[in-house]
C-alpha cells in the first residue's frame, strides 16, 4: 500500500515537474496569493473567473493552476488578517484576535514569519494524508452500487449545507435549489427538457461559471460596494528581517502549530467542515488548553500560529474526498470539481486509476506549490500589502470586465453573460436574506450526478426505496444523515431553552463578528 | 391587538421573508414540475426529481419562516434583521446589474472594446467616489489591457471592433 503510493508520488512529480505544468502551478499560486490578500476577491470567483481559460488546456495543468489559486489564497488571506485586522477571508477571521494585536506591539513581522512556518507544516500534513488515505478510501468506494453512491452524497451535501456557516434549515433550502437548477436543461435519461422555458440556450443547463461568477462575483460586489472602508496601512511596513522569529517564539509556537495541524486534518476527514470551521475550532481548542486563557487576544503567538496551521491542514484534506470519492466538501472543491467534468473527466472512485496523472500530478504540485509560496511569500509580503492601497473602485469594475468576458470565452455566447446577471441579482437577494449561497454550486454540481444515480439504484431495485437501508454500507451514510439532522434539531431545541455549553466552535464564531462586526468590511463567502 | 403587534413584527423579520421567498419558489417548481411525466419509482421520469425538490422546498421554506415565529426569535444573525442595509445603495446596484447588459449590447453590436469600455465604465459609474475622468481613464486603461490579452493572446474570437456584426 505504502510502496503503491510512493511510486505514485514519484510518478507525480513527473508530472508536476514539466516545465509547462510548473509554470500553471506558478501562475495558480502567485495568483491566487495575491487575491488572497485582496479584500473583496475571493478564491472562489478568482477560480471562476480563470476557469474558461483552461478550457484550451490540458486538464492536468488546469487544475493544478487552480487548485494553486484555492491554497494560495490561503497564505494570502493571513496577511490581511494579521496586518491589516481585515477578516477578508473567513477562515482567517480568528487569526485577527491575536495576531492584529501583535501587529500593534510591532511583532507583526515575526506573526507573519511564524505563520509562513506554521501553514507550510499543515499543508505538509494535509498533503501526506491525502497520499495515504486517498488510495484506500478509494479502494472501498470501488466497491460501491449505486445506493452507496447515492446515500454519500445526501450525506455529504448535508454536511455540506448544515456544518457550514449560518442557519443549517438554510443551508439545506440552499442546497436544494442548487440541486434544482443543476436540473434545468434536457434530461439525461429521456432527452426531453426541463424549466427552459422554450429558450435554447437553457437546453445545455445553467452554466457553471455563470452561476458561480453570479453568486461569488456580481453579488459579492452589489454588497461591497461603497460599503469597504479605507485601509489603514500604518503597520504594514514589514521587512524580510522582521519575520526571523526568536527561538523563544519558535519553541512556543512548537506544539500549538501541531494541535492546530491535528484539527485542520480532522476537519478536513468530516465532510462539510471546511477550513472556516477548522481554525475556529483550533483556536477555542487552543484556549481551553492554555494555562493563561485570558490572554487570548493580546497578541499570543499560540493564537495565531494554530489556528492557520488548522487552516492549511484542511484546505489540503478537502482535497481528499473531491478527488478520491468525488465528493466535494464545499464550494471551492466543488467548482474544482466542476472544471475537471468541463475537461471531460468523471470524478469518482476511479478517477486515481484512470487518470494517475491528474491525482499525482495535483499532489506532487501541492508540495511544489507550497514551497513556492512559502519562497514567494517572504519577500513579497511588501508588494502584496502595497496591493492593498488599490481602492476598491478600481477593483470592482475591473473585476466585473473579467466576470463578463470569462463568462462570455467559456461558449462564446452572450446568453451567458445575461445569466449571471439574473444570478447575481438573485444571489445578492439571498445574501440580504441571510442566506450562504455556498451550498447551491455544491448541489448543482452534484445535482445531475445524484439524479442520474438514484434512477440507477431505483431500477435495480425494481422501485424499492428501502434499498438505502437493506445495503449495510447505504445504511451506514444514511444513519449518519439521520444523527447529523438529529443533533443540529437537538442542538437548536436545546440552545432555545438555555445556553448550557454551546458548542466550542460556536462560542469562539459568536465572539468573533460581535468584534469585527465594527469593521464593515465585507468577507466572502468562500471557504 | 396582542395579534397586530405580533403581526408587525413578523413583517418586519428578514426570515420571515426569506422563508416566503423559498415557499414560493419551491411551489413554482412543484408545479411547473408536475406538468413533465412523473413515472414510477422504478422508471423515474423527467419530472420525478424536480417536483420532490420543490416540495421539499416548500416545506423548508414553511419551517423558516416558522423559525422567526418563535418568542424568543431563535435569530442566529444578531440584530440586523432589516431587509435593506443601512445605507441602500441603489444606484450603485442598478449599476452593477447593468454592468453586463451593457456589455452584451455593446459587445454584441459594436465590438469587444466598446463592449469592455461600457461594461467597466458603468460599473464604476456605481462608486459613490467616481468622477467622470477617473472612470473615462479606468475605462480605457482596462479596454486596452483586456484587448490585448484576451482578443490577441487568448484568442477570444470577438471582433474589437465591429458595426452591427453578424455575431
Amino acid at each position: 500500500m505504502i510502496e503503491q503510493a510512493l511510486s505514485g508520488l514519484w510518478y507525480g512529480f513527473g508530472v508536476a515537474f514539466e516545465p509547462h505544468n510548473l509554470i500553471f502551478c506558478f501562475i495558480g499560486v502567485m495568483v491566487g496569493n495575491m487575491v488572497g490578500v485582496l479584500p473583496g476577491m475571493g478564491p472562489l470567483a478568482t477560480i471562476s473567473i480563470l476557469l474558461p481559460l483552461t478550457f484550451g488546456m490540458k486538464p492536468v495543468g488546469a487544475i493544478l493552476m487552480l487548485g494553486g489559486v484555492m491554497y494560495g489564497a490561503q497564505y494570502g488571506g493571513a496577511i490581511c488578517s494579521i496586518l491589516l485586522n481585515l477578516p477578508c477571508h473567513p477562515p482567517h477571521a480568528v487569526t485577527c484576535l491575536d495576531g492584529f494585536p501583535m501587529t500593534k506591539q510591532g511583532r507583526g513581522g515575526v506573526a507573519l514569519g511564524l505563520t509562513v512556518f506554521a501553514s507550510f507544516v499543515g499543508a505538509s500534513w494535509g498533503i501526506t494524508e491525502m497520499i495515504f488515505l486517498s488510495p484506500l478510501l478509494v479502494k472501498a468506494a470501488l466497491q460501491f452500487g449505486p445506493a452507496e453512491v447515492c446515500s454519500l452524497m445526501l450525506l455529504g451535501l448535508l454536511a455540506g449545507s448544515t456544518l457550514a456557516r449560518g442557519s443549517p434549515i438554510k443551508g439545506v433550502a440552499m442546497t436544494v435549489v442548487g440541486l434544482f437548477l443543476g436540473s434545468v436543461g434536457t434530461d439525461l435519461e429521456t432527452g426531453s427538457e426541463r424549466y427552459t422555458f422554450g429558450m435554447t440556450e437553457l437546453d445545455d443547463g445553467i452554466e457553471l461559471i455563470a452561476l458561480a461568477l453570479g453568486l461569488f462575483g456580481l453579488a459579492e460586489f452589489m454588497n461591497s460596494v461603497n460599503q469597504v472602508a479605507p485601509i489603514n496601512t500604518k503597520y504594514t511596513n514589514v521587512g524580510i528581517k522582521d519575520m526571523r522569529p526568536t527561538k523563544a517564539d519558535m519553541k512556543r509556537a512548537f506544539f500549538p502549530m501541531w494541535r492546530g495541524t491535528i484539527v485542520g486534518s480532522l476537519c478536513a476527514l468530516i465532510p462539510g467542515t471546511g477550513p472556516t470551521i477548522a481554525s475556529f475550532v483550533a483556536y477555542a481548542t487552543e484556549k481551553k488548553i492554555s494555562k493563561h486563557p485570558e490572554k487570548f487576544g493580546t497578541g499570543l503567538i499560540e493564537g495565531v500560529v494554530c489556528p492557520e496551521a488548522a487552516t492549511h491542514s484542511s484546505v489540503q484534506g478537502d482535497f481528499i474526498p473531491t478527488m478520491s470519492l468525488g465528493i466535494p466538501g464545499d464550494a471551492v472543491m466543488a467548482l474544482l470539481l466542476g472544471a475537471l467534468m468541463i475537461q471531460g473527466i468523471v470524478p469518482g472512485p476511479q478517477l486515481i486509476s484512470q487518470h494517475p496523472d491528474i491525482f499525482w500530478g495535483l499532489v506532487a504540485s501541492f508540495w511544489i506549490g507550497n514551497i513556492m509560496l512559502v519562497l514567494l511569500n517572504v519577500p513579497l509580503i511588501g508588494i502584496w500589502v502595497k496591493m492593498l492601497a488599490i481602492p476598491y473602485r478600481f477593483l470592482y469594475p475591473s473585476a466585473m470586465f473579467f466576470v463578463c468576458i470569462g463568462v462570455y470565452a467559456a461558449n462564446n455566447d452572450f446568453f451567458q453573460v445575461g445569466e449571471v446577471a439574473v444570478i447575481g441579482l438573485f444571489g445578492y437577494i439571498l445574501l440580504r436574506l441571510g442566506f450562504h449561497p455556498a451550498p447551491i454550486l455544491l448541489g448543482f454540481v452534484l445535482g445531475p450526478r445524484f439524479e442520474e444515480n438514484f434512477r440507477r439504484a431505483m431500477l435495480i431495485s425494481r422501485g424499492d426505496i428501502l434499498v438505502f437501508v437493506e445495503r449495510p454500507i447505504s445504511a451506514v451514510f444514511v444513519a449518519l444523515c439521520a444523527i447529523l439532522i438529529g443533533s443540529q434539531i437537538y442542538f437548536r431545541l436545546r440552545g432555545a431553552k438555555a445556553d448550557l455549553e454551546p458548542a466550542a466552535e460556536n462560542a469562539v464564531s459568536g465572539e468573533v463578528p460581535t468584534e469585527l462586526a465594527a469593521q464593515r468590511v465585507q468577507t466572502t463567502p468562500a471557504e | 391587538m396582542r395579534f397586530s403587534t405580533s403581526l408587525r413584527e413578523l413583517i418586519g423579520k428578514r426570515d420571515f421573508y426569506a422563508g416566503g421567498l423559498m415557499l414560493l419558489l419551491g411551489l413554482g417548481i412543484a408545479l411547473k414540475g408536475s406538468t413533465y411525466r412523473a413515472g414510477t419509482l422504478m422508471h423515474m421520469g423527467p419530472g420525478f426529481l424536480p417536483t420532490a425538490l420543490g416540495i421539499l422546498l416548500i416545506l423548508l421554506g414553511i419551517a423558516i419562516a416558522a423559525a422567526s415565529l418563535a418568542p424568543d426569535g431563535a435569530d442566529e444573525h444578531g440584530g440586523n434583521q432589516s431587509l435593506l442595509p443601512e445605507h441602500p445603495q441603489w444606484w450603485a446596484w442598478f449599476c452593477i446589474l447593468m454592468s453586463p447588459v451593457a456589455f452584451i449590447f455593446f459587445g454584441r453590436y459594436f465590438g469587444m472594446a466598446p463592449g469592455t469600455f461600457a461594461c467597466v465604465f458603468l460599473a464604476a459609474l456605481g462608486d459613490k467616489t467616481a468622477t467622470w475622468k477617473g472612470t473615462i481613464i479606468l475605462a480605457t486603461v482596462v479596454t486596452v489591457f483586456g484587448v490585448a490579452l484576451f482578443s490577441y493572446f487568448l484568442q477570444v474570437p470577438m471582433p474589437i471592433l465591429t458595426w452591427r456584426g453578424e455575431l
